[in-house]
């Protein structure tokens, strides 16, 4: 599937995160901005939305504990009770390290997991280039050119200090 | 971003002027050239090192490790002393990336990638020791919780030992995936901007298909303070349980409550100093001066010195508790450490630890290169003694005087751990050359830190 963007390129991130700022307040559509390293600001620029990603960790890691700590006092008072070092059955302090363990165990690897799902990142996946220095020194804005006023925006990007403003069919399933 | 908040009166985090470009060139450029002649010296030295400590390795779980130098009194030594130093060093790693991130400390973007690879290879080698101590390694899996054919008979889940198992391995694979999300984004850098076929290919499936966009990087970021809010409670856990290994049991010299912390600033201690003995060698050989700066050194020799004196206070500690107790096997054991046979390692420890570290007061020494370098050595070594001085005189003059025994490693543990020296160089000087050893696009959102514009 290939798609109609309007890209505005520019080389600092000042810059950039102005014009994403005009654009919001032009109630432009942000199609997404591509970044060498994360910007501060655009965000809030782009309107995008926190991140449910910690939600995700504290779930995962309260069903780590809970596992943990379940499976320890089955096993250790239930299903094959032994006293060791005179201990009772149900001894929570001496289970505290690998509950800890494992809430931490299942917090970070589900958060990395969804982070990887919501992304849609995988190994082997063609990544979708809008310009070949993306990774290294442009920062650029993509609107989808149907839902854009072309012209008004290349001179709005113009004069924020956009180096180049062009629409470029891009290939979506690379 | 921005940095109107930060005082003009500070350094800038990168020492030179560079366009985003530039730094990605002085980064990436060496993963494109043919390997120096000092690297290659360096690699061929460690993988011959590495060959032989696989060979001695693989003879003594042949043999069994009655090839070690243990006897009935000394059931632990340099296995536990190598394993406690290595996973130590690796604390360091965590510490930069993840309590440096939450405490905001943004010049450990030039170090974090090389400390936590550090972190991962040191962690590697760590976890060889219990591997061949197991015996039988290829039984190792028995340490994990699975209905098996034993009668339904659980692991000890009130082990320290077993508590280990789940520490290490979280930490290895937590460290594992921090370091790896952390890679992507310059993975994806190096893709785009090699020219050869086969580089765009390995680099292009093992970017995952980044390519920069703002709502990747909002949950990277979120992701990235999520797991170091997760990994610095870990790395402290880790060696507490470490350390665990020894306090919950009652042999006196091993039986106390200072334990933990003590080993955690030993860890951050030593693994401090393991960074600095690296990236002291890395940023003259790569050229790196400019991101891997004197601040950075000065920084860190501030963390060793801190962590030194934390590490001194414990040894006094440990010796009033063990007079403060009025145990006499408690104070005999402190006593006969810094007088009995074992004496030599005893004072190595606190001239290596407590001492050397007070050079870093004066701004000259600190500032000096060869001279931390120096320290950095010194500071690993007697990091290493600590750990040999807590295991062996505890444990070599018990209860009964006619069980007293002295201990002299054999060959094959002097191979082995030197072996481990070999695993982590080549593996360091392997991860020099396929991956970015700086982490490219968090030097650049720090570029403009204390920089006019």
């Amino acid at each position: 599937m290939k798609k109609d963007f309007l890209l505005a390129i520019f080389d600092c991130e000042e810059k950039l995160l102005h014009s994403a700022e005009k654009a919001r307040d032009k109630k432009v559509n942000m199609y997404d901005v591509y970044t060498p390293f994360p910007v501060h600001g655009l965000d809030d620029a782009m309107g995008i939305k926190r991140s449910i990603l910690p939600y995700i960790t504290f779930v995962a890691g309260a069903f780590g504990l809970t596992l943990a700590l379940g499976f320890q006092i089955w096993t250790s008072a239930f299903d094959w009770p032994t006293i060791i070092g005179g201990k009772p059955f149900i001894s929570i302090p001496a289970f505290i390290p690998i509950t800890f363990e494992l809430t931490v165990l299942f917090a970070a690897h589900t958060t990395v997991l969804s982070f990887l799902v919501i992304n849609k990142l995988y190994p082997g996946k063609k990544p979708v280039i809008m310009h070949d220095e993306q990774t290294c020194n442009k920062f650029i804005i993509a609107i989808e050119k149907e839902n854009a006023n072309v012209e008004d925006l290349t001179a709005m990007f113009k004069e924020q200090g956009a180096i180049e403003v062009k629409v470029q069919n891009v290939d979506m399933n690379p | 971003m921005s940095d109107a908040h930060v005082s003009q009166l500070r350094q800038p985090l990168i020492t030179e002027d560079r366009t985003y470009k530039q730094i990605s060139e002085d980064i990436l450029d060496t993963l494109e050239e043919k390997p120096s002649k000092g690297w290659l010296l360096g690699f061929t030295i460690s993988a011959i090192v590495l060959t032989i400590g696989f060979f001695t390795v693989a003879y003594q779980v042949g043999t069994g490790i009655g090839t070690w130098g243990l006897n009935k009194t000394i059931g632990w030594s340099w296995d536990i002393t190598n394993f406690v130093f290595w996973v130590g060093i690796g604390h360091a790693g965590t510490l930069i990336s993840a309590v440096l991130l939450i405490f905001r400390q943004r010049w450990r973007t030039a170090i974090n990638r090389a400390a936590e690879a550090m972190t991962i290879f040191a962690v590697a080698c760590a976890g060889i020791f219990p591997l061949i101590h197991a015996g039988r390694p290829w039984l190792l899996y028995w340490v994990f919780p699975y209905p098996n054919t034993r009668g339904d008979l659980w692991v000890n889940f009130r082990s320290p030992l077993l508590w280990d198992v789940f520490a290490i391995s979280t930490y290895l694979t937590v460290s594992l995936v921090f370091w790896y999300m952390g890679l992507l984004p310059d993975l994806a850098s190096v893709r785009d901007r090699t020219k050869s076929v086969i580089r765009k290919t390995i680099y292009g499936i093992l970017s995952f298909g980044w390519n920069g966009s703002n709502r990747t990087w909002h949950h990277w970021e979120v992701m990235s303070l999520v797991l170091a809010g997760l990994a610095t409670p870990l790395v402290l856990s880790v060696h507490t349980i470490v350390s665990m290994d020894f306090a919950t049991s009652v042999i006196p010299g091993w039986h106390t409550t200072i334990f933990p912390p003590y080993f955690v600033a030993g860890a951050i201690f030593s693994g401090f100093a393991m960074v600095l003995t690296l990236l002291i060698i890395t940023r003259k050989v790569l050229k790196w001066e400019h991101f891997i700066t004197l601040g950075h050194i000065e920084a860190m020799c501030k963390v060793i010195t801190t962590t030194g004196m934390i590490v001194g206070l414990a040894y006094g500690t440990e010796f009033f508790i063990a007079w403060y107790s009025g145990n006499e096997y408690e104070r005999y054991c402190f006593v006969n450490r810094a007088t009995g046979p074992y004496w030599w390692a005893y004072w190595s420890m606190i001239t290596c630890n407590v001492l050397s570290p007070q050079f870093f007061w004066f701004k000259k020494l600190r500032t000096s290169i060869p001279f931390v370098f120096f320290i950095s050595i010194v500071v690993n070594i007697g990091m290493w003694f600590e750990r040999f001085v807590i295991i062996t005189t505890s444990l070599h003059r018990d209860f009964l005087p006619s069980s007293w025994a002295m201990y002299s490693p054999t060959w094959v543990e002097i191979w082995t751990f030197i072996g481990t020296f070999g695993l982590f160089f080549t593996l360091f000087f392997i991860f020099i050359r396929v991956l970015p050893g700086i982490a490219v696009a968090e030097v650049k959102s720090v570029y403009k830190f204390a920089r006019k514009h």
